[in-house]
């Protein structure tokens, strides 16, 4: 399943579209508009008609919020806590960025050395910064403090110091990468000075990651230089920040509650306002992070199928699987991927149906959307009837059956054998566990009845040392045998369906070829149908009785396999067995000029047309029906059945 | 996994020796000596003189850090100036208090931290997931030295439900019921940011867990979803989370500082507080190498667990 990259709309300058996107998440906003507030406020303290902070007046000690003369009421010597909060926070806030670029300055200087140096520059640099990580976060600030005696700017010193880390290991991954491209080896070639090079070539690229950097931790140094004040190891009077300020509320608590809940709210606030605005930067500038990039796959997929009553498919006692006009979109934001599109087809007992394209042609998504299986969000179910015959039950439309329904089916009746077995298989479980898994949740067995009839099933599908290949874990498997463990978890509840998606593309070939053996064995033996997704039309020919050949997310040929090798029909079909390596041909492996069109934005006409030697105006202008070229043989080719 | 256990703790004596060096440098670099710090600004250069020739702060650097380094390895952290006892003795009295502190703070937020964080994944966007979002947002905005303050203003002065602080009461306590009421409030203070971060990570970790092939499989297999949640994504997710949950343990301990200043704990935090008022370095030198050498104790012990979890990491 692959999805084509969005495509590049053009855009403003860089920085009004990152505002833009910036200001569209809502949250941010309220981060922008709190720390607006707060900074205004404190950068506005001397021109603001405040009462002198640090006036003592013994009269109107403990004055409570709402007196009169002292809105937020005083502290323990008088003194007006509005005026003292607000010069508070221009003490937090300077003292908080002053660590931050500190902290970035000297750690992205560390980092970049070390990444550009490398070698023992590199390996000293980092042990050095490592070892910093080795202490708990504050534990290292308080004995910076301790050695160079309590004080705001030593505070100060002290939590860039703990905080530099952060920073010359982000600039350092970053600057390797950077490295590693052409233009700094040419700039080195045409000998550049190393300073130029980093401070010209480097450092711009490596800016981002400081930015972001520099958002997570702004918080975090606010808290802890506040933190030191309070203990009494920053800001010494008569100098106050929002810790030192609660230092002195603290022995008030009992007695007079808001001259420390007002300094900590401000602090809060402070650090809220921060770190939504940090949170916003961080999307925007690393968009791989955006809490909305990963977003958690459901149960089953997503369906959306128009309200019409389905009659039950008449289905004869050899029809395994009928599908009908299936259709799978991925919705993605605005774009929406036709990824399948009105695919029909049938399986019967003991049969294989090779499904053939190339990536991206749909033919995983078709198999995946039999059991509900694409990943939703973004996949959505759109239309069609996927008509399963099921032994007891007879025919079911799985695209409407519950999800109980469907969860019963999977792995009992229909099983899969997915492509790469190693991230396939769960690589913390024993593979006896996880064959034996597939027989318990289907009821009947036990673990341990389970767990030998794992062993059973092991023998079956020929791995050697059954016991020893149970208690392992996958990766400490060969990939033919962990595959093999696959096939084992497949045949487990005795399916009515086996779907194979490309269940040999990550194997060397004479493994390839003696699972696929495997795999026909097993299907004549259990008298199953088999889908077998595959590429490679070799592997089709070897294997499969009919053949699906899919393009574009449609069916673009359908035939018996050995019609279709001998009257290719659809030009997309004779291109794809013209990249069939073979002895017999001496002409090189020709590769299919272009490549498919992207599914959401789709033409009217043929979608082949644009790589097609024989295309004309009719293929571009409407839609084109699949055409009956022979007996069970159909091409969507306006020329099919003509040669 | 015995050969892994003896490899990582071979690992370990670098780091341990890199953070000897650091404390040491830390503390030997200040400006200002000790000597003055011990007898007083009016002391006599030749008093000075001696007290030096006594701490050994005569001698070269790389020779002073030997000597103490051999002391420490031999659990001799030097003498307190300030409370005139060795620094091992102090610390001996003072690392149960912060351990159950730092340990029960610690459990608590990775049980709260894992469960809120797998809700809310397999809830996304739903309202489980909203309200962690927000708790998790004031949970790392929040001071945590104000959040005891006001779970004392609160729990304390205002319910009367649990003491104002101090680990035992002060007539016929200490018993483990009275210790542990005394433990509440910090012990949930401390966790509380801790848990914010645990519950942050463990949801990212889930969200990503539950989009692997793996998680497909089991799905395809007929698992239900719980099982998929519980038996497949969780456990490749903890493998994860195992280390984090170590690095949060520097965090609790460095946190720990404020909650006992706070709490009036007995613990090596208060120590180290008054130690630096009051300038005595060697103690704070013997306290931050011993918190120190704990942490990297409970990252090798993190190291271990996450190798138990996961099979792959012990064949590395």
């Amino acid at each position: 399943m692959t999805v084509a990259p969005a495509t590049d709309r053009p855009t403003r300058s860089r920085g009004a579209a990152a505002w833009t996107r910036l200001t569209a998440n809502p949250m941010t906003v309220v981060g922008l508009v709190l720390l607006t507030i707060l900074v205004l406020l404190a950068a506005a303290a001397p021109i603001l008609p405040l009462a002198d902070p640090n006036a003592t007046s013994l009269a109107d000690r403990l004055q409570p919020p709402f007196s009169a003369g002292a809105v937020l009421g005083t502290d323990h010597l008088g003194r007006d806590l509005l005026s003292r909060l607000i010069w508070g926070t221009q003490v937090s806030l300077a003292i908080g960025l002053a660590a931050t670029l500190t902290a970035a300055l000297i750690g992205s200087a560390i980092g970049l050395v070390a990444a550009y140096y490398g070698k023992v520059v590199d390996a000293v640099l980092m042990r050095s910064i490592d070892t910093l990580m080795a202490f708990p976060y504050l534990l290292l600030a308080l004995a910076i403090v301790a050695a160079l005696g309590p004080g705001l700017l030593n505070a100060m010193m002290a939590i860039a110091v703990v905080n530099i880390p952060f920073f010359a290991r982000a600039v350092r991954g970053q600057a390797l990468t950077i490295m590693g491209l052409d233009y700094i080896s040419a700039a080195r070639l045409s000998g550049f000075s190393d300073v130029r090079i980093i401070l010209a070539e480097i450092l711009p690229n490596v800016l981002p990651v400081v930015i972001v950097t520099m958002s997570t931790t702004l918080s975090w140094m606010i808290l802890e230089t506040a933190g030191l004040s309070f203990l009494g190891l920053g800001a010494q009077p008569p100098t106050a920040d929002l810790g030192s300020m609660l230092g002195d509320g603290r022995d008030l608590i009992h007695r007079a509650a808001w001259v420390a809940l007002l300094p900590g709210l401000v602090i809060l606030f402070l650090a809220i306002g921060i770190n939504l605005v940090g949170d916003g930067i961080r999307d925007v500038m690393d968009p791989r992070l955006k809490a909305g990039a990963l977003t958690r796959p459901a149960p089953a997929t997503a369906r959306r199928l128009p309200p019409t009553t389905v009659t039950p498919l008449a289905m004869g006692e050899r029809d395994v699987l009928s599908v009908r006009g299936l259709s799978t979109h991925f919705e993605l934001g605005g774009r929406v991927l036709k990824a399948v599109r009105n695919v029909s087809f049938d399986v019967r007992r003991g049969e294989a149906l090779g499904v053939v394209g190339e990536s991206g042609s749909g033919k995983s998504v078709t198999a995946l959307s039999l059991l509900g299986l694409v990943a939703s969000p973004p996949g959505v179910l759109v239309d069609g009837q996927i008509w399963f015959n099921h032994r007891d039950r007879g025919p079911m439309d799985l695209a409407r059956v519950s999800g109980r329904e469907l969860q019963a089916i999977r792995g009992a009746r229909i099983s899969y054998i997915f492509q790469d077995p190693l991230t396939a298989l769960n690589p913390v479980l024993k593979c006896g566990r996880q064959v034996a898994e597939a027989l318990v949740v289907h009821g009947g067995l036990g673990w341990a009845a389970a767990e030998r009839e794992a062993l059973r099933l092991f023998e079956r599908v020929k791995l050697p040392t059954p016991q020893e290949k149970a208690n392992a874990f996958p990766h400490e498997l060969s990939g033919g045998q962990r595959q093999r463990v696959m096939i084992a978890m497949a045949l487990a509840n005795k399916p009515d369906l086996i779907v194979a998606d490309e269940p040999t593309t990550a194997l060397d070939v004479t493994t390839q070829r003696r699972v696929l053996e495997l795999l026909d064995e097993l299907r004549e033996e259990h008298d199953a149908a088999l889908l077998l997704i595959s590429h490679d039309f070799g592997v089709i020919a070897d294997h499969c009785h009919r053949v699906l050949v899919m393009y574009a997310g449609e069916v673009v040929e359908t035939a018996l396999a050995a019609d279709l090798f001998r009257n290719p029909s659809h030009p997309y079909t004779r291109r794809l067995l013209a990249c069939v390596p073979s002895l017999e041909r001496s002409t090189e492996i020709e590769a299919i000029p272009g490549l498919p069109p992207a599914v959401d934005a789709l033409a009217p006409g043929c979608p082949f047309a644009d790589r097609c030697d024989e295309a004309e105006a009719a293929c571009r202008a409407a839609p084109i029906d699949l055409r009956p070229v022979a007996d069970g043989h159909a091409a969507r080719c306006l020329h099919a059945g003509v040669g | 996994m015995l050969a892994y256990t003896v490899r990582r703790l071979i690992q370990a004596v670098p780091v341990l020796f890199g953070i000897s060096i650091i404390v040491f440098l830390v503390i030997s670099l200040i400006p200002g000596d000790p000597a003055t710090a011990i007898l007083g600004a009016f002391a006599t250069a030749e008093n000075v003189a001696r007290v030096n020739r006594e701490l050994g702060l005569d001698q070269p650097l790389p020779l002073q850090y030997l000597n103490w380094l051999a002391g420490v390895l031999q659990g001799d952290l030097g003498r307190s100036y300030a409370l005139d006892r060795p620094v091992i003795d102090e610390l001996a009295d003072r690392l149960f208090p912060t351990f159950l502190l730092a340990s029960t703070a610690l459990v608590l937020c990775t049980i709260f931290g894992l469960l809120a964080g797998t809700v809310a994944a397999v809830r996304q966007y739903g309202w489980p997931d909203r309200i962690l979002s927000l708790l998790v947002l004031i949970g790392i905005s929040t001071p945590s030295f104000w959040l005891g303050m006001m779970m004392i203003l609160a729990f304390s002065l205002g319910l009367g439900l649990f003491p104002t602080g101090d680990m035992t009461s002060l007539f016929g306590g200490g018993g483990v019921l009275d210790v542990l009421w005394h433990l509440t409030l910090p012990a949930l203070t401390l966790a509380m940011v801790a848990t914010g971060v645990v519950a942050r990570l463990t949801r990212a970790n889930m969200l990503e867990v539950l989009r692997q092939d793996y998680v497909r499989t089991a799905r395809a297999k007929g698992v239900p979803e719980s099982l998929v949640i519980r038996r497949h994504a969780f456990r490749n997710a903890l493998v994860a989370l195992v280390p984090i949950i170590g690095i949060q343990a520097g965090f609790v301990l460095g946190g720990a500082v404020y909650i006992e200043e706070v709490f009036q704990w007995p613990g090596m935090g208060r120590m180290l507080v008054n130690a630096i008022g009051q300038r005595d370095i060697v103690l704070v030198q013997g306290g931050v190498m011993v918190i120190a050498a704990a942490y990297v104790l409970i990252n090798l012990i993190t190291d271990l667990v996450q190798s138990a979890l996961d099979p792959r990491v012990r064949g590395r």
